[in-house]
This record gives structure tokens, C-alpha cells and sequence, in this order.
């Protein structure tokens, strides 16, 4: 990867919150696959991505987290019959959020991922670091 | 829960295993071991090369009842892999099962950044705090013990569903058979002969109709429809309606064999506009009925309204099959008659299938094929009749036909009454309409079981035999907390503090599966319906809700440790 001295130096630290049945696995399909993404990330596992409150993106970006992923289950296909439709409303709501007290809401972003969709997971990881390499550090930890 | 584990400090146990060199050639395990020996509550990290094996189990067992802790970490492959292998057997050596976490230092680490093998290893070291970190926020949770009730309820009475009635009651179970049509038979019903023996259906039909009529522990119920299901796994309450009223049913799982619909395909080439287009299934009932006339010329046209980019995507399975079947049954009638099928792919797969092509072929069955971008053209060949023209790509020319008839294979799509099904039972659809099978998965780690399963064609399309043994599969699912008569819930269900709880019942609102009753101005959560997916928990403004095993605390927990 051919990056600018300035960008090189600041590695961007992303918490993806993936749930069980197929964001986790595509992750796990990547690895399996030696579809090789940077390291920036760490994954939680929910059940399901209506588990994730906004309190814990808001919670992540305080404690030094530069970009949230949460990644859950295509439309139709969520065994709870949606928790991923009321995590996509509360993405919506957490970007107007960003949005007003100066966040880039780019920095978070929700995503349907299936269980052998390893290539995209690494894919949208892969994206997501060089926008914040960009974007440079969000720094509102106090 | 224990009130000894909840006083004392917790007592962490870290197992990693490094996979022989899988994990250990990548990240450096000696630099791991030592970051979290210094992990706060961590008495032991013990390494090992193959945990999952016999001897590991064993090391696992006896390494947590000589230590004294009463949590555990698992740092190594994937939790998919062994996660409730290592559940139990902590279980089995007296650590409550919700008290152990997984650190994913393999898949999601030594193998996704083995081109950064420094890095992996700083990862892996974070991964296993997380872990602990949210080890500490856990609790002990007890599973629900629930009875199950030894009686099926299986809506459709098809093929599918008729299989699975006999083969649990012949296991002494009690099956109440819903048939929504005013006979049972299914699809089958309608079909004339069946490919490979060309044996006529009522040979296999009639025996499997009157076993399921006579047998003691199966009730029939036709010109019926399931109205509601309440209650959980184990005791669901059903409301039929029949003969103009209502009818309750209790069973402790219920099986969905509720079949397929045929596509119809008006306005292509020319269905519905000239008789002489028919569908494949419109032409079984022409045969089954002996009304087949002396024909010159028949032509048979593959796909129709199937594999496009959009409507309806997906190959249907059997229509070659099908195609051939008929084919040669018309060769067979009339064996001058020139047969022709205009397919896109043969989809006869298998040894016999491929034997009863080429016997198809050795009857002078002409097999000629399109391409998506140059399909076949019908055109008006008086009384009633259509011809087609067709590009056959390895002459080099497009063909007319003068036919007689012409027959459209078309994809079965998901029965009509699919959405309301889904709906009451409160069971997922997959994009294309049919039954997503998820919930098919016996993975005990998680929320796979509700006791509701699928089979046949209401799943997806296929052939009668591939129905039969998925009814199999079902009903075999199915006895299995049937015979336990018991069946433990997974303990990862809401539960309301209702200090907090103040009545907005949005909780209720938002719950996909209705677990979440209200009473006295406070939110109620039916512990055996919850399936834990945590909707509730991140909606409620007053955070009276958590789900055990995934409350707030334990993810928070998880996010600091993550961005230390």
C-alpha cells in the first residue's frame, strides 16, 4: 500500500460490531480464506445487530475509537425478522446525531454482510481505513 | 444464580491454544501468554496445541478443577467451531457455561493478517482482554427447562407433509395434519407420471394417502387453515379454523411442509392468447386424462419466467426433468410425433437423471439450445396453433417449426399462503419467497431451535424425492425433544428490572416475536418465547431491559478494552 508519510503514521482504530449468524462468520470466512484486511479493526459479536445500542457507538468513538462498522444480516434474511431494519433506523438517527455536534457521520457505517461474504467483509474493512487515514483521528476522548 | 460468584472477585482462567503452527507460526503466542498473565483476575494461562481434541478436553478439565476458577477464557480458533464443545465440558467441571468467553486470535486474527504478523500478535493480545474484560461483567445464568409436548403439528398435507406425519407417528407421536385444499395429496394430485420409471403417481400416492388415513395417532383436518400460533417450543397453542369454526390444537413442535404454486405464464409466448400453449403441468392433466390428440410436432420450451435478472431468479429444479418425462411419454403415444425441447441448460444431474436424457434422446427427442439473449419466438400458425422459431447456435441458423403444441416449463414459486404463515408463526421468508431455512440449524449454541421446521417444496424447489427425505430430516428433528420430553432454552433471553420499567411499552412494540406481554404498567417478558436477539434492550429509553448474557455492561466492557 503506497501511503503519504503524514498518513502512515496515524493508524485508525475501528470496532465492528458483528452479529452471530453472518457478519461474524464472513469474518471468520476472510480469515479462512486469507483474504488479508488491516488489523485496525476489532470485533464484537451480538446475537443480532438490533442488539447495538447507540450508546455503545457513542461510547466507542469516546474511548478513542476513529470508525464504528456494525454489520448485520442482508434484508429478509434476519432470523429475528428485523432486528437489521431497526439497526439501520438507528444508524440513521446516530448520523443526523454525528452530524449536528461536527462528527463526520461517515465514520460510521452499517452494512449487510452474509456468513460467506468474506471478501466483502475485508473489503468494506479495507475501505474503511483508508477513508479514516483521510479523515485523520476523531480524538473526542477526553 | 450463585451468590458466592457474585461477592467474590472473579477467578479467570485463560486457555489459548495455538492450533499447532496454524496460530503459532503467525503470532507470537510466548509474547501473548505473558501480556495476559498480567490481565487483572487471571490465575493461569495455560497453552496447548489441539484443545479440541480428547486429551485437551481432558487438560481443560483438569487444569479449571485443580486452579479453583470460575471463569474461563478460550483463546483460539473460532467459538463456530468448538464454542459449545468448550461450554460443556467447563460446564461438566463446574463453571456455569455463560461464564466463558472466546477470543478469536485464528480466523479473525493470526489468519486475516498473517501478512502482519507483529500486528496480529498486538491484536491478539487485545482480543483476549476484551474477552476478559467482558468476563468480568458476566454473571451465571440457568437455562429454562421446559417440557415438550409429544405432538406435532404439521401444516400441509402433500407428499412432504404426509412423510413426516407417518414417520412420527409411527414413533408414537401425536400428528394433526392441517390440509388447507378439501383432500390431501398435494401437488402430487395433479401430476400424471413420474420421471425415471414412468410409473403413474397413484402407484406411490394411493399406498402413503391411506396409511396416513388409517393411522391411529394422525388426525386429519382438511379444508383448514391455521389461524394463530401462541404459546412456545414445547407448548404451542394452535387456532385452526375448519368447518366454519375454530378448532385448538396444543403441540410441542410443528412442521411447515406447505408446498409450492405453479408460475403462470401469461403473456409469454403467447399463454393465454392461443391454445395451443400450455404449461407443463396443464399438459399432465391433458395426458392423465387421455385426451392427448394424434400431434406432428411438439415443441417444448425451457426457463420460461425462470433464472431472469429480476422476478424470479432461481432455477427451478425439475422442469428438464419434467420436460423429458412428458417428452417421452408423447414419444411413447405417438412415436412419429418430431418432440423437441428448446432448453438454456440441461439440469439433469446425477447417474439416473442423465440415463433418462439419453434414453430421451435415443427416442429421437431433439434438444436444441438458447441463449438468454436470443430466445425462442413464437408466431400464429392458425386454428389456435403456434409455431416457433428458434437459433440454433451450433448450426449456425435460426429453425422454424410448424408445432402443434407448445409446452412451457415453469418454475414453482412460493405458495401463496407463504407471507401469512410467515407471519403467524413468526418465521423468516428468504428474498425469493419460499422458507428461509435457518432455523433448520440443530447448532445447540444458539437460537436455532424454536421447534418450528421445514420441508419440501414450501423450502424451495425440488423433486419429490429430495421432498420425502427432507420430511424425513424434519420429522427426525423434530422427535428429538420429543423423545427428551425436556428441552433447555438457551438462558440469553430479556428480562425487565421494573424499578426502571416506566411503561412505554416500546419493548412490546418492537419485539419481532411477541415475547413481551405488559401488566400493571410494566413490561413483561415471556422468558421460553424470547429469542434473544436484543432489539428490546437497545430501544428502551430507561434501560430496564437487558438481555442476560449480552447486557450492556458486558459489550461496554468489551468496547474499552478494545480501544485501550
Amino acid at each position: 500500500m503506497e501511503e503519504g508519510e503524514e498518513t502512515r503514521k496515524f493508524e485508525p482504530k475501528i470496532l465492528a460490531f458483528t452479529c452471530n449468524w453472518s457478519s461474524y462468520s464472513s469474518a471468520d470466512q476472510a480469515g479462512i480464506s486469507r483474504t488479508f484486511y488491516p488489523p485496525n479493526v476489532q470485533i464484537i459479536r451480538v446475537m443480532c445487530a438490533g442488539r447495538v445500542d447507540p450508546l455503545f457507538v457513542v461510547k466507542a468513538f469516546l474511548n478513542g475509537a476513529d470508525g464504528v462498522i456494525i454489520a448485520g444480516c442482508h434484508p429478509n434474511y434476519c432470523r429475528y425478522s428485523g432486528g437489521n431494519r431497526q439497526a439501520e433506523i438507528r444508524v440513521k438517527f446516530l448520523k443526523m446525531l454525528m452530524e449536528e455536534i461536527g462528527v463526520d457521520p461517515a465514520r460510521l457505517r452499517i452494512e449487510w454482510i452474509s456468513a460467506m461474504e468474506g471478501g466483502r467483509f475485508a473489503q468494506v474493512v479495507q475501505e474503511m481505513v483508508g477513508e479514516l487515514k483521510k479523515m485523520g483521528p476523531l480524538l473526542l476522548r477526553k | 444464580m450463585s451468590e458466592a460468584n457474585l461477592n467474590q472477585e472473579p477467578r479467570i482462567g485463560i486457555f489459548l491454544c495455538d492450533c499447532g503452527t496454524n496460530i503459532s507460526s503467525i503470532i507470537d503466542v510466548p509474547q501473548v501468554i505473558e501480556a495476559s498473565k498480567g490481565i487483572s483476575g487471571v490465575k493461569f494461562v495455560e497453552r496447548d496445541s489441539s484443545l479440541c481434541s480428547s486429551a485437551g478436553t481432558k487438560k481443560i478439565r483438569e487444569t479449571i478443577e485443580r486452579s479453583g476458577v470460575d471463569r474461563v477464557v478460550f483463546a483460539g480458533c473460532s467459538p463456530k467451531n468448538y464454542g459449545s464443545l468448550f461450554e460443556s465440558v467447563c460446564q461438566k467441571a463446574g463453571i456455569n457455561r455463560y461464564l466463558v468467553a472466546f477470543a478469536n486470535i485464528r480466523e479473525q486474527c493470526a489468519w486475516a493478517h498473517q501478512d502482519r504478523p507483529k500486528e496480529a500478535t498486538i491484536k491478539a493480545i487485545n482480543t483476549v482482554q476484551m474477552a476478559a474484560a467482558r468476563l468480568q461483567k458476566s454473571e451465571p445464568l440457568q437455562e429454562l427447562e421446559i417440557e415438550v409436548h409429544p405432538s406435532t403439528l404439521i401444516i400441509g398435507g402433500g407428499i412432504s407433509g404426509m412423510t413426516a406425519a407417518l414417520c412420527l407417528a409411527n414413533q408414537g407421536f401425536s400428528v394433526l395434519l392441517v390440509e388447507r385444499e378439501p383432500d390431501i395429496g398435494g401437488m402430487l394430485n395433479k401430476l400424471y407420471k413420474l420421471y425415471l420409471t414412468n410409473q403413474e403417481v397413484s402407484e406411490i400416492l394411493n399406498p402413503v394417502i391411506q396409511s396416513v388415513r388409517n393411522h391411529k395417532n394422525i388426525r386429519i383436518l382438511t379444508s383448514a387453515s391455521v389461524r394463530e400460533v401462541e404459546g412456545y417450543f414445547g407448548d404451542f397453542e394452535v387456532t385452526i379454523s375448519v368447518n366454519g369454526g375454530t378448532e385448538k390444537f396444543r403441540a410441542g413442535t410443528i412442521i411447515l411442509a406447505t408446498g409450492a404454486g405453479t408460475f403462470e405464464p401469461f403473456g409469454m409466448y403467447g399463454y393465454g392468447k392461443h391454445e395451443g400453449v400450455v404449461t407443463q403441468l396443464e399438459l399432465e392433466q391433458i395426458l392423465k386424462q387421455g385426451k392427448l390428440k394424434h400431434l406432428e410436432k411438439v415443441v417444448m420450451i425451457q426457463c420460461v419466467g425462470a433464472r431472469e435478472e429480476k422476478g424470479l431468479t432461481y432455477c427451478s429444479r425439475i422442469c428438464c426433468m419434467v420436460a423429458i418425462k412428458n417428452a417421452t411419454l408423447i414419444k411413447k403415444l405417438y412415436p412419429d410425433c418430431e418432440v423437441y425441447i428448446i432448453y438454456r441448460d440441461l439440469q439433469t444431474y446425477g447417474k439416473e437423471n442423465e440415463e433418462y436424457q439419453s434414453k430421451a434422446r435415443e427416442l429421437g427427442i431433439r434438444f436444441i439450445e438458447y441463449t438468454p439473449e436470443r430466445r425462442p419466438e413464437v408466431f400464429p400458425n392458425g386454428n389456435g396453433k403456434v409455431g416457433v422459431r428458434v437459433y440454433h447456435a451450433l448450426l449456425g441458423e435460426t429453425l422454424t417449426i410448424n408445432s402443434d403444441l407448445v409446452v412451457l416449463s415453469t418454475p414453482l414459486i412460493p405458495n401463496a399462503d407463504g407471507k401469512e404463515i410467515a407471519k403467524i408463526l413468526k418465521v423468516p421468508l428468504g428474498p425469493d419467497g419460499f422458507f428461509k431455512e435457518a432455523y433448520m440449524e440443530m447448532r445447540s449454541t444458539a437460537f436455532g431451535v424454536n421447534g418450528i421446521y421445514v420441508c419440501g417444496t414450501a423450502q424451495g424447489p425440488k423433486s419429490i424425492d429430495e421432498s420425502i427425505t427432507q420430511a424425513y430430516a424434519a420429522a427426525a428433528l423434530a422427535a428429538i425433544p420429543m423423545q427428551q420430553k425436556k428441552v433447555k432454552i438457551p438462558a440469553m433471553t430479556a428480562e425487565v428490572n421494573e424499578e426502571l420499567c416506566i411503561g412505554c411499552q416500546l419493548c412490546l412494540d418492537l419485539c419481532p416475536v411477541h415475547a413481551i406481554t405488559f401488566a400493571e404498567g410494566k413490561s413483561m417478558v415471556i422468558e421460553a418465547i424470547c429469542r434473544g436477539c436484543g432489539t428490546c434492550a437497545a430501544a428502551c429509553p430507561s434501560k430496564a431491559i437487558a438481555v442476560k448474557g449480552f447486557k450492556d455492561e458486558q459489550i461496554l466492557a468489551e468496547v474499552e478494552a478494545a480501544l485501550k
